[in-house]
């Protein structure tokens, strides 16, 4: 958008606060929850605390911060919901100048669908599985009796075309299983939308998107609201995205609010120091390193695979990474970035092709490689709570590999597991807890820590930061970084974000759709002149600019494929 | 529409009806061998202990019980397909004509019994859901188990007491004939169903609660609600929808139970079906009609459960509509 509209803006904003009360209006919230662990006595926790704030008709108010900050919890508040255990025990939210929380439940019903609507993270989840589409896009409209069947469809089609979903008028005939997460992602804002609500929620709708597919939802919805003057609470963890489509950011750490300011001023000057953590929370970068000249530690030559002997899901790749060096693995999910670490593994034999370890062939299956082939290659994944056993403590968890590789046993291999935990500083105290006892990225320290203690010569990494907090993934990569000075081991990381590549790589591999569009080092790769496919890949990273989403979208030379 | 084998639906439902007739010829094959080993001469039964051998002989010869067993068996078989389940050794009247009315005796109870008893239990099962851990879901469930903790006669008799004997609303004996009033046949099956009912009840109910409970916190069931939709609707309209598979599995079994289980209930109410006639006929050591009601009562199991499967995978949109 251009200066002099966001002037306008502004000035109608000031109007708008003299005229009208506000839409939303959040006075020193407290929700709570009760929590009870197994043989303890319930307690109460306080999760959200002295939150206010105020929301003007057609304004969108951008809610930021980590996982556990709360800003899902005070979002719901908006609709009088609370998650799970979680129950609103004091403040007030005035909708429309009214106090819904003091609605009993058949009132706030006609507030639900109707004033506030909600789009969610996991459009995937959120859309029920047995109806179509469209029957439930129109599904609050029809309840609460705003519009006829006729009207509602024929509403619900405008929409699906305003958010740029393909054949508009037989969308709605499709189930959430024919169509993509970026289409079902819009088609989640249509039903928002549907009912002509005052206000949306939007938590997190684009979080688990593709980059190159969160670029046009992020477009579509900005479109949306922006065209039927809705107001929005925008919940997210990144604040590049929220920059694009916010009037205003409150930015929370642990439900408080630690800033609250109009975008330009959160993004071009934030005053507190955490708010100048996200802002700036890239620091980490690899210094270059020159390729050696000697054998490569991995070679996968001329690899192609496919699951079921039919779709080539790998077709002719070959890379090469050098010990103690990383290799990053970008693309889209579908581009068989994850395949090609199975066959790497040994998990899913390759049709043709080789991998060379070390200048000798692997074994394509997993059953036929020995221990010693097994030890030297190791894998960190994606889930870290799911890639351990809920019912092992840490020292079984990390002792294993010790046990198996190394027939460690007693006092020496515990005294090595604490070695292990010092070196990805936890240290000792946590050996006997269990899994679930730790944070998202202690979990995830655990499982480097497990890798590590097989003394490996290549980690595979699987997308090990995607499922952590900014600030948390900073962390393990800067661990990740120091282990592979002290022990020279090289990475394979397969990832879609392009900040993390550019701060860890030596070398990068840009798949799409099963082939090796782009391989080199990292200064190569990262600079032009870029084809069309890592053009858009890079084009699509949101920065940290007001107005960076409009001017992609003028000059960016490919179109996403609509995912 | 068109129909082609490539669609997957078609290919899964083919696919469950050839296992099914194949696990009835099994069945055919067990239930041959099974009455194939009971000791004793059919011949000999017939013409009691003061036979001569050559009459003996001469009847084995005319019943073709001197040929191989393979050729019998394909004989019997061969036969139960076209219809002829052959003739009873103790009345010497055919059985197809004899099960005929017992089974569509047995199968109008059974079919009434279920008309009642499964959008009851999935009803019970939904108030259950809605008042979750409350006083009417533990009243639900403490009734229905108490229910299903009695032995069917003794229901059975209790029923027979209160209502036929007390208050004298229902009669005692369910005699049904053809020809029979409706209203009448509904007043005569009235005890029988009730207990059945009250049988299967239960299971069903308890099934139907657990699987929408499952859905209940599916991330859907979140969406409905901030819909702003009716707790009933979303009970009914967003959970139950995907909890049917479950659903259906149980309340199938039970509908065979409710056909090849229910001897003890017939007796009780001198109900002419076919749990009475099996058990006369094993009294009187009638092999053709035993063999013939055991294969009938696999062939109504193996039609039910193939049915639950067919359902249950029709139930699923991802195979009713692929991509």
């Amino acid at each position: 958008m251009s200066h002099s509209t966001q002037v306008t803006r502004d000035l109608n904003r000031t109007e708008n606060t003299k005229a009208a009360p506000p839409l939303l209006d959040v006075r020193n919230l407290r929700i709570g929850a009760n929590i009870s662990f197994p043989g303890e006595k319930n307690h109460h926790i306080v999760i959200v605390d002295k939150i206010s704030f105020q929301l003007q008709k057609g304004h969108v108010l951008g809610l930021i911060g980590e996982s556990g900050a709360g800003k899902s919890t005070i979002g719901l508040s908006a609709m009088a919901y609370g998650r799970g255990g979680c129950e609103i025990t004091g403040g007030e939210v005035f909708l429309n100048g009214e106090d819904i929380l003091s609605f009993n439940h058949k009132s706030i019903r006609q507030i639900r669908g109707v004033k506030v609507a909600y789009v969610a993270q996991s459009a995937a989840a959120a859309f029920n599985p047995a109806h179509r589409l469209g029957d439930q896009v129109i599904e609050s409209a029809l309840e609460h009796g705003l519009m006829s069947r006729t009207e509602a469809t024929a509403f619900a089609d405008q929409l699906f075309d305003k958010l740029g979903l393909p054949e508009p008028d037989k969308f709605g005939q499709r189930y959430p299983h024919q169509v993509s997460g970026g289409q079902l992602q819009r088609a989640m804002t249509a039903m928002a939308l549907c009912s002509k609500p005052d206000l949306i929620v939007f938590d997190e709708p684009t979080t688990a998107l593709d980059v190159t597919t969160q670029i046009d939802v992020l477009a579509a919805i900005k479109h949306a609201i922006r065209e039927t003057h809705t107001a929005a609470l925008y919940i997210t963890h990144d604040l590049a995205v929220v920059a694009q489509i916010s009037d205003e950011i409150m930015v929370l750490k642990n439900g408080k609010t630690v800033e609250y300011g109009t975008t330009e001023q959160i993004i071009n000057s934030p005053q507190e120091q955490y708010t100048q953590s996200l802002v700036t929370v890239r620091s980490t970068q690899k210094p270059v390193t020159e390729s050696p000249d000697k054998t490569p530690l991995l070679r996968v030559e001329n690899i192609s695979a496919s699951y079921d002997g039919v779709n080539q899901i790998l077709s002719d790749i070959s890379l090469q990474l050098h010990a103690g060096q990383t290799l990053s693995i970008v693309g889209e999910s579908g581009s068989g970035k994850s395949t090609m670490a199975r066959v790497v593994t040994g998990l899913l034999p390759q049709q043709q092709g080789k991998v060379l370890f070390n200048g000798t062939p692997l074994p394509a299956e997993l059953k036929r490689r020995d221990k010693e082939q097994l030890r030297r290659l190791q894998m960190i994944y994606q889930m870290a709570d799911v890639a351990m056993n809920p019912r092992q403590t840490i020292d079984q968890i990390i002792g294993r590999p010790l046990e198996f590789y190394f027939g460690l046993r007693g006092a020496e291999k515990r005294r090595k597991v604490i070695e292990l935990l010092e070196l990805i500083e936890l240290g000792e105290k946590y050996i006997d807890r269990y899994p679930a006892e730790l944070s998202g990225g202690q979990k995830q320290r655990i499982c480097i820590a497990r890798a590590l203690a097989a003394k490996p010569d290549l980690i595979i990494c699987d997308e090990v930061t995607s499922a952590l907090d900014p600030l948390v993934a900073e962390e393990i990569l800067k661990l990740l970084l120091r282990l592979q000075e002290q022990y020279q081991v090289a990475y394979l990381f397969i990832t879609h974000d392009i900040a993390t590549v550019r701060a860890i790589s030596d070398t990068i591999a840009v798949m799409y759709q099963g082939e090796l569009v782009r391989f080199g080092e990292r200064s190569q790769v990262l600079s032009p002149p870029y084809d069309d496919y890592t053009d858009l890949l890079l084009s699509s990273v949101p920065e940290m600019e007001l107005d960076w989403l409009d001017k992609v979208l003028s000059s960016r030379r490919m179109q996403s494929a609509g995912h | 529409m068109t129909v082609s084998l490539s669609n997957p639906l078609v290919m899964m439902v083919a696919k469950r009806t050839a296992l099914g007739f194949l696990l009835l010829i099994a069945i055919s094959v067990v239930i041959f061998a099974g009455t194939e080993m009971l000791p004793g001469d059919v011949a000999q039964s017939i013409l009691g202990q003061s036979a001569t051998p050559e009459a003996l002989a001469n009847l084995r010869a005319e019943m073709g019980l001197n040929e191989p067993a393979h050729t019998r068996y394909f004989n019997w078989f061969g036969g139960m397909l076209q219809g002829d389940l052959g003739t009873s050794l103790s009345s010497g009247s055919d059985i197809s004509e004899m099960i005929a009315s017992r089974l569509s005796n047995t199968l109008f109870l059974a079919g009434w019994s279920a008309l009642v008893a499964v959008p009851l239990a999935i009803f019970l099962g939904m108030i259950a859901v809605h008042y979750r851990d409350g006083f009417i879901d533990k009243f639900i469930s403490m009734t229905t188990l108490a229910a299903i903790s009695l032995p069917e006669f003794f229901i059975g008799y209790l029923l027979i007491m209160f209502f036929a004997v007390t208050w004298n609303l229902f009669p005692s004996t369910s005699i049904i004939y053809e020809g029979m009033p409706f209203l009448d046949q509904m007043t005569a099956i009235a005890l029988p169903c009730a207990t059945l009912t009250l049988v299967v009840l239960a299971h069903m109910m308890r099934m139907t609660r657990a699987a929408i409970l499952n859905v209940m916190s599916s991330p859907y069931v979140e969406t409905a609600e901030l819909k702003g939709l009716s707790p009933f609707k979303i009970i009914f309209h967003h959970a139950f929808p995907n909890a049917i598979s479950p659903i259906i599995t149980v309340v199938v079994l039970n509908m065979a139970y409710l056909v090849v289980g229910v001897v003890v209930v017939e007796i009780i109410f001198v109900y002419p079906g076919m749990g009475q006639l099996l058990v006369d006929h094993v009294t009187k050591r009638d092999v053709p009609v035993v063999q013939a009601a055991g294969l009938i009562f696999a062939a109504i199991y193996i039609f039910l459960n193939m049915f639950a499967d067919i359902m249950a995978i029709i139930a699923n949109p991802r195979l009713r509509h692929p991509k």
